[in-house]
């Protein structure tokens, strides 16, 4: 299946230049955020760490790192749990309306984020919750819990029933089968489903946007709230500290797969 | 082991409730309750008929449709390819592919459309580089306009496509182009008789899944749009921020609401349920 | 039944899965020590009533116990049984020496008993020295050996199995066979086994219960179930067999095709039945020695001759009673017959049996 290598060498610079072109906006905004000039110049004529001092420097940016790293915690340890155990109830559970609940359960993927956001702010702004961290963790855990009932449903494929007969004939109960038994075995998909919680909600900037208020302006929200104003190279500091995020969730990820493929085999 | 009745309801109940709760009570409380501002029901007749037919609405309409069917156009003309060499790359070249593709995934759409604009803007890096070559002798308009949300969406959305296409693409057997070769069909031949029919399943669900996305699009078109790009998700949140009209972006929101919930029945029914996607 | 003494009891035992009763009145005692298998094609409800055993599905109606004690709706854990399954069920994530601490981990056994019993239960099944492996570093075999430690490290009375050896190939089924039957006269362990292979539940045996539509359709000894079968099914499920369609004719007994058949054991009643005999109790001769004429006595043409190795096997048409099987061990002196030869099949009236239809 090989034609001329003139075409071979057309089709491969194609597919070299559609990767460069996914993967350039993303390393224009690494090298920027290094850049020593005054203003956003590419490639720029000199490096220094002054906009990272700019961006660390800043109370308002500090506030934002806290916030964001806050409410994606909160929404990875909520989404993380309620997915766990609504995953497994799906796959050991058969009563009717079992695939319409699945369906519903994913809906919020597809929902506008801005319909989601606006709804819950319609609720929220009459109680009081703008800005209460907590509450935006809870909404970033409506749209986090679908991701990572897909990733667990899936992770939890592997888990043969069989097992859980067997824990449970020599000595569980329940809870000793779920801790010795199901979590174990399906532990790489819940590492990646919390991973990917946390990113779902450190980088949403919609619901944020209406629910963080002042008291609560995550980092996405306040690169919003000064791209209104001037593209300026801070952001890229900030946006380099989100994809640094990002690549390390990756990674991590990458990494448990593959440690769990060598010891387990399965 | 399976689960009794009541352990299931009790280990999805808190799942169930944040979903009433949290999703779809508050969608629900804010349509209704956005609605009765405008008094009985002819009165809400007559206000929506009024809005959904003034010319700002389906002026907005018209450019959500139309950006997202081009959107959706580059999307497939790009992720096909893409998928195609990813289908067929082996060992580094896979990884690289891969990696080209997950990285912008999953990175942050507002990082993503602040790349663009760097890129785009007036004193962007296309323009300086065309201004220093002497080609322009001043700034291109590439952003605040419709190329700008245009390539920004087609960077966002692209990775949904090249997935889907991707799992459609694995699902083919190799011995059946093989087959194919063997009796005597060009390379052309092949692709356009066995390998696209094979595939078509997974350009229709990816063009649906790509469309949905983009007519409830915010955050690029907003950021990247010029005034007369305005979308149907734009004008919603508009609506609030500046006038707190909520009657108006209520009867916007069962607009935006009913189209992408009837396109995702399609979208359900083609997969089978399945999503290919997750996030 | 005399509950005091059994190790297990089944008192008419029956589950529904809607309009579906999938184990109807089940009623079986089990002796201290005793290896019992049930037996039967899937569907039977035999695996069903290993799950009620185990408390993996709650009886509808009926009683289980153990020990004299009731445990019908008791949860799996309180009943401290031992289990085998069907693919193994050994813990990816947990080494051969975990998976076969797991019982003794669960009941938080002090650290030198572990060590001990894990020791002796490994011994047992020939594994010292695989304490660190994992079930994919396993052959099929040795997983098996695990399943099987773990099933027997806690020394339970009772200990169930799934069928356990369905996924070895032939010969390391038999060997298996052998050391599973071993250990479980050494342990005195009472065996509550279940399987669709009949061989296998002849070899291993104390008694066998077979199982149809779920109903234990005959129990008893290997010997007794295989040579006097109370019904078609049972001689048919366990192994080949000649059912010839046979009516009553005036006192004596005739076959559909009027050749003259004669039992010492079962009868028939009017709507008529089986002469059922095994396919190694019928003797096969050539035509012209032997003198015509006598009960159990039908010519026939060779259709099919098989050569089996240990056995040859003949397929005979015969015009009175259809097609026959008669098997001949390959013995010194055995004579050879080809397909085509016109031969006559006999047996005595000890060796068959008349079944009701």
């Amino acid at each position: 299946m090989s034609g001329s290598p003139l075409r071979r060498t057309l089709e491969r610079a194609l597919v070299v230049l559609i990767c460069a072109g996914l993967l350039a906006p993303i390393l224009v905004v690494i090298i920027a955020s290094f850049s020593g000039d005054g203003y956003l110049k590419f490639p720029p004529e000199t490096f220094s760490l002054r906009w990272y001092e700019r961006f660390l420097g800043d109370q308002r940016w500090r506030t934002a790192i806290l916030n964001s790293v806050v409410v994606a915690a909160m929404t990875c340890v909520l989404a993380t749990f309620l997915g766990f155990i609504a995953a497994y109830a799906m796959m050991r559970a058969g009563f009717r309306g079992k695939q319409v609940l699945a369906a519903l359960l994913l809906t919020p993927l597809i929902v506008p984020h801005v319909v989601t956001a606006i709804a819950i702010y319609y609720i929220s702004a009459p109680l009081g919750l703008i800005g209460f961290r907590p509450w935006v963790a809870i909404a970033h855990t409506v749209v986090a819990l679908p991701v990572v009932l897909v990733i667990l449903q899936s992770a939890m494929q592997t888990v043969d029933p069989n097992f859980e007969r067997a824990a449970m004939v020599f000595g569980c109960t329940r809870f000793g089968v779920f801790r010795r038994v199901v979590l174990p075995l399906a532990l790489p998909g819940v590492v990646s489903a919390a991973l990917f919680a946390f990113l779902t909600s450190f980088d949403e900037v919609v619901i944020a946007l209406f629910l963080s208020g002042i008291r609560g302006e995550t980092l996405p929200v306040r690169i919003w709230n000064s791209l209104h104003l001037e593209v300026e190279p801070t952001i890229a500091a900030v946006s380099t500290l989100l994809i640094a995020v990002t690549v390390v969730a990756l990674l991590i990820d990458y990494l448990v797969r593959r440690d769990r493929a060598a010891t387990s085999g399965r | 082991m399976p689960l009794s009745r009541l352990g299931a309801l009790l280990l999805l109940a808190p799942s169930i409730l944040l979903l009433v709760f949290v999703f779809l009570g508050p969608i629900g409380w804010f349509l209704v309750g956005s609605f009765a501002e405008l008094g009985s029901l002819a009165e809400i007749w007559e206000e929506t008929r009024a809005v959904v037919g003034s010319r700002a609405v389906a002026l907005a309409i018209a450019n959500t449709n139309w950006i997202a069917l081009q959107v959706t156009f580059f999307v497939l003309l790009i992720g096909y390819p893409l998928a195609y060499a990813l289908n067929r790359a082996r060992g580094l070249a896979f990884s690289l592919i891969i990696i080209a593709i997950v990285l912008p995934y999953f990175t942050s759409v507002i990082v993503r459309t602040y790349a663009w604009m760097v890129i785009l803007g007036r004193n962007g890096i296309i323009n300086q580089m065309l201004l220093g070559l002497g080609i322009v002798s001043e700034p291109l308009e590439l952003m605040y306009n419709r190329l700008g949300v245009v390539i920004g969406m087609t960077y966002v959305l692209l990775p949904y496509m090249v997935l889907t296409l991707y799992a459609a693409m694995k699902a083919v057997d190799p011995r059946l182009l093989q087959a194919a070769e063997g009796m005597g069909a060009s390379r052309l031949g092949v692709f356009l008789r066995v390998f696209l029919p094979l595939t078509m399943h997974g350009v229709i669900a990816g063009s649906l899944i790509v469309f949905i996305l983009a007519i409830g699009f915010f955050v690029t078109p907003a950021l990247m749009g010029g005034p007369s790009d305005i979308m149907i998700a734009m004008l919603i949140e508009r609506e609030i921020e500046l006038t707190q009209n909520w009657p108006v972006a209520a009867m916007m929101t069962v607009v935006l609401l009913v189209v992408t919930l009837v396109l995702y029945a399609i979208y359900a029914r083609f997969t089978g349920g399945r999503t290919g996607f997750a996030r | 039944m005399q509950a005091g003494s059994a190790a297990v009891v089944l008192e008419t035992v029956t589950k529904r899965y809607g309009a579906d009763t999938v184990v109807d009145a089940v009623s079986v005692s089990i002796a201290q020590g005793e290896f019992f298998t049930l037996l039967g094609p899937s569907g039977s409800g035999k695996t069903t009533t290993l799950n009620m055993l185990a408390g993996f599905a709650e009886p509808d109606g009926g009683r289980v116990l153990l020990a004299g004690r009731d445990v019908t709706r008791a949860a799996p854990r309180e009943r401290g049984l031992g289990m085998v399954f069907q693919n193994y069920a050994i813990f990816p994530h947990l080494d051969t020496f975990e998976n076969v601490a797991f019982p003794l981990r669960v009941k938080k056994a002090p650290k030198r008993e572990v060590e001990t019993r894990v020791a002796d239960a490994l011994a047992m099944v020939k594994l010292t020295g695989f304490e660190r492996r994992y079930a994919r570093q396993l052959s099929g075999g040795q997983q098996q050996r695990v399943a099987l430690a773990r099933a027997i490290v806690a020394h339970p009375s009772v200990v169930l199995m799934d069928e356990p050896l369905g996924a070895l190939d032939k010969n390391l089924r038999y060997h298996m066979q052998v050391e599973i039957k071993e250990i479980q006269r050494r342990l005195g362990m009472t065996v509550v086994y279940v399987t669709h292979d009949q061989e296998e539940a002849l070899t291993m045996s104390d008694r066998i219960a077979i199982m149809n539509g779920g109903r234990i359709v005959q129990m008893g000894p290997p010997r007794d179930v295989y040579e006097a079968p109370e019904n078609a099914f049972v001689g048919r499920f366990l192994g080949e067999a000649n059912l010839i369609p046979a009516r009553r004719d005036g006192l004596a007994v005739a076959s559909e095709g009027g050749a003259l058949l004669e039992s010492a054991h079962g009868s028939l009643g009017a709507e008529g039945g089986f002469l059922f005999v095994r396919p190694e109790k019928v003797a096969v001769a050539p035509e012209a020695g032997t003198a015509p004429g006598g009960p159990n006595r039908i010519a026939g043409r060779v259709r099919f001759a098989g050569f089996l190795g240990n056995v040859l096997r003949y397929e005979v048409d015969t015009d009175q009673a259809g097609s026959l099987i008669a098997d001949l061990v390959n013995g010194p002196g055995a004579v050879l017959h080809a397909a085509g030869d016109t031969v006559v099949l006999s047996w005595s009236r000890e060796d068959c049996r008349l079944l009701p239809g």
